[in-house]
């Protein structure tokens, strides 16, 4: 598999794609055209083969740390297990806790990963690992998950982002998220269940005015691209080639167009809104959509804020995950629900739980995950992992081979090959089908 | 026991010890008899002064609320699980009364009526339900908060109800009609974190004095970082009448600090316990300042507390499995 080779011969990875972006939506709203033409990148027959599968991954990310004991692992009337209980899921043997009562409905669609270690407390490191599948260094950057699912997975006749993150306030996303793939596969950052801004023409300019401040600029990057092109002026022309066709499709970002009946049964709250934007962003085939939700970190008051988060999480996650199974989208759809950690099996003097690695656990279904399944055991208190311990190695190689990338593959970049996935870890071929 | 009032006596004369921490606890009418809930979801009674223990087992989660009888011979507890359990607490061994399946998740608070007839009963289903002390058949429903309902009280004379919850509303309900009569504002008890997307705080215990004409509310304000307990206690001195805030009284040096329950003592200092990260305080407050006029430093962090006024003494439970019985009074 190739990658553009630049005049330069050297590859800049250091622009954050999607304050670019933004700036070049207002740019192109406000008629401010710079000279730009679109930058491609050859994939390959397997790569087009494997966007022909049209497959897609939503990651929600639970931000601060997800108590495994108040969602996928209780362990109700152990030293450990606190105050929340355990309930039947559509599932027979297996039971989560009882915040999750609508999710425990949909436990048919799901498998448990209950025997996850990833020996790393620390809030930033955690979240990297775990969107990465490597352990973070100084020697190396590497893309996370939703850079990759847009570098093999996006079909950009679409005219739409391949990796988009949706928070609640739109941040979000910093950093090098697409590492050696570049930066035209970092992030989209959707605040709420807002449409990106600037994607409205200003009404003093017409489309014929348009039309030539586009030909103008193209042809003016084209000269430019034919003597100094590299990695940053593809992703540059690619922006606002982007923001054109992002103006055009901006109907894809309203959840207005859905029904109000949608609305409901997703919930009249942020994350029931972002959730449904996630389902109308996956359907209309965006590769990839993270939704964070906020905020676990709970050292203090553990079950209170559990009640209030998950109580927020449970319907609209669990609506979801009904809706993509109805419409038939699960079977292209990887889900993952993460945090950067797990919380301690103690329960502090707070009534809180702090950071814990040791032995979490994570939650994925769709794509060809196995359904109704938990893999993976921790004891009696939840301290250790008795059976079927994994790591973030093995589950980021476990999330591409459940939409059909063969993760033992390599990307060559400037004649190196790098591997897309930990070449020390492998899948988890168990929950795979 | 030497009972003449001092608080600034007070000194642990009694502490006992379970197998986990504790939670909540109360005296009996008659101060011979604590009960305590833990995280083993079991309850405890302890002879006072001997300290014997006798555990009971029920519940099927934590228990945060409890309440005796006003003839002292049950005691009722509702748990996480939803459950209101009445027990024979008197009895030589003692046992279940009868159970009610009464919420739809935790149980925050009980109270009972000052003619022994009614329960009251609040959680964080948002409903505040009235049972009968006699048979456990439930009278009512009163919904109209719109959060958890972390605290309940009956007026003195029986015929108003009141009820806190997380935004800092307080509910006073006429039991005649079972309306809601009004609603006394205790919003500096509350906090919105947009950054956590967290509402925290509440009006996590009151206390109503009929002859001051007062009502305390206390909880926990400064919460900048309710995750990370960065938050201090806050005590709410409010006037009864018209729902006015007279006073708030704030404790300087009790990080991650929240006022667990208040009382009143029989002369009208009203009394807090408050959990921190330096551990359980009982703190006194008069109404002439705003800081309090005394503390006292418990040995460990204190979840809840009970005063059993004729005998001046104050039960505690702690984090670390002991119910301390402290007495506000000079030493023998």
């Amino acid at each position: 598999m190739s990658i553009a080779h630049y005049a330069c011969g050297s590859q800049d990875h250091g622009l954050n794609r999607r304050r670019f972006l933004r700036q070049s939506l207002s740019g192109v709203a406000a008629g401010g055209a710079i000279a730009g033409g679109l930058g491609t990148l050859t994939h390959g027959a397997a790569a087009d083969q494997l966007k022909s599968q049209d497959m897609r991954v939503v990651v929600f990310n639970m931000h601060g740390g997800l108590s495994q004991l108040e969602s996928w692992d209780p362990k109700p009337g152990t030293k450990t297990g606190g105050p929340c209980r355990a309930i039947p899921t559509s599932v027979p043997g297996i039971h989560i806790s009882d915040l999750l009562p609508y999710t425990a409905k949909q436990m048919h669609h799901l498998c448990l990963m209950r025997g996850v270690n990833t020996a790393e407390d620390d809030h930033g490191k955690g979240a990297y690992l775990m969107l990465t599948g490597r352990r973070q260094s100084a020697a190396a950057e590497y893309p996370q998950i939703g850079a990759v699912a847009a570098r093999m997975l996006n079909d950009e006749s679409r005219g739409l982002p391949g990796h988009i993150v949706v928070t609640p306030g739109g941040g979000g996303g910093k950093g090098n998220e697409a590492a050696y793939l570049g930066p035209k596969y970092s992030s989209i950052s959707l605040g709420g269940s807002k449409p990106p801004p600037n994607t409205t023409k200003p009404d003093a300019i017409n489309d014929e005015a348009e039309a030539r401040r586009h030909e103008m600029r193209r042809r003016v990057n084209q000269e430019f691209l034919s003597r100094r092109r590299t990695a940053i002026t593809d992703a540059y022309t690619h922006s606002y080639e982007q923001a054109l066709r992002l103006m055009e499709r901006k109907d894809v970002f309203d959840i207005s167009k859905e029904s109000a009946k949608d609305q409901e049964r997703y919930g009249n709250h942020d994350f029931g809104r972002q959730c449904l934007m996630a389902r109308r962003l996956l359907e209309n085939g965006v590769s990839f959509v993270q939704v964070t939700h906020s905020n676990y970190d709970t050292h203090n008051e553990n079950f209170i804020f559990h009640i209030e988060q998950l109580g927020e999480f449970d319907q609209s996650f669990a609506t979801f995950v009904a809706d993509l199974a109805d419409r038939g989208l699960l079977e292209k759809t990887l889900v993952v629900v993460l945090s950067e950690f797990g919380r301690t099996p103690n329960i502090n003097l707070y009534y809180g739980r702090d950071h814990w690695s040791k032995a979490w656990s994570v939650l994925m279904a769709g794509g060809k995950m196995a359904r109704g399944a938990a893999f993976g055991k921790t004891n009696d208190e939840g301290t250790e992992v008795v059976d079927g311990q994994v790591d973030h190695g093995a589950l980021f190689h476990t999330y591409l081979r459940a939409v059909g990338v063969d993760s033992s593959q390599s990307i060559a970049v400037d004649g190196r090959q790098l591997p897309i996935a930990d070449p020390a870890a492998a899948p988890v071929w168990k929950v795979l089908t | 026991m030497n009972s003449t009032i001092d608080i600034t006596k007070t000194h642990v004369a009694y502490e006992w010890k379970h197998d986990r921490p504790l939670i909540a606890c109360r005296m009996s009418p008659d101060g011979l008899q604590a009960a305590s809930s833990s995280e083993d979801s079991s309850l405890q009674l302890w002879t006072v002064p001997t300290g014997q223990k006798k555990v009971l087992a029920g519940h099927e989660s934590w228990v945060h609320a409890l309440s005796y009888s006003n003839d002292g011979q049950q005691l009722i507890s509702g748990g996480c699980d939803g459950r209101l359990i009445w027990w024979s607490a008197k009895e030589e061994t003692p046992s279940i009364v009868r159970k009610a399946d009464a919420h739809s998740g935790w149980i925050r608070g009980v109270a009972i009526s000052p003619d022994n007839t009614t329960l009251a009963s609040v959680g964080n289903d948002k409903i505040v339900r009235l049972w009968s002390v006699a048979t456990g058949e439930k009278i009512c429903e009163l919904p109209g908060h719109e959060r958890h309902i972390y605290s309940v009280l009956f007026h003195p004379n029986g015929t108003q109800l009141v009820t806190g919850d997380l935004l800092g509303k307080i509910h006073v309900w006429n039991l005649a009609d079972r309306k809601l009569e009004r609603t006394i504002e205790a919003t500096p008890l509350y906090a919105e974190n947009k950054g956590q997307n967290a509402e925290y705080g509440g009006v996590r215990a009151m206390a109503l004095n009929i002859e001051r004409g007062e009502l305390i509310a206390g909880g926990t304000h400064k919460a900048t970082n309710p995750f990370g307990a960065v938050h201090e206690p806050l005590v709410l001195r409010i006037n009864w009448a018209d729902g006015v805030l007279k006073k708030s009284h704030s404790c300087e040096g009790i990080p991650g600090g929240l006022v667990w329950r208040v009382q009143w003592l029989k002369d009208g200092t009203a009394v807090g316990v408050s959990g921190g990260s330096t551990g359980g305080i009982l703190l006194f407050f008069n109404d002439a300042q705003e800081k309090e006029m005394h503390r006292f430093k418990l040995p460990t962090l204190a979840r809840d507390m009970d005063i059993h006024l004729e005998s001046n003494l104050v039960a505690t439970a702690h984090y670390d499995n002991h119910l301390r019985i402290s007495g506000m009074f000079a030493k023998a």
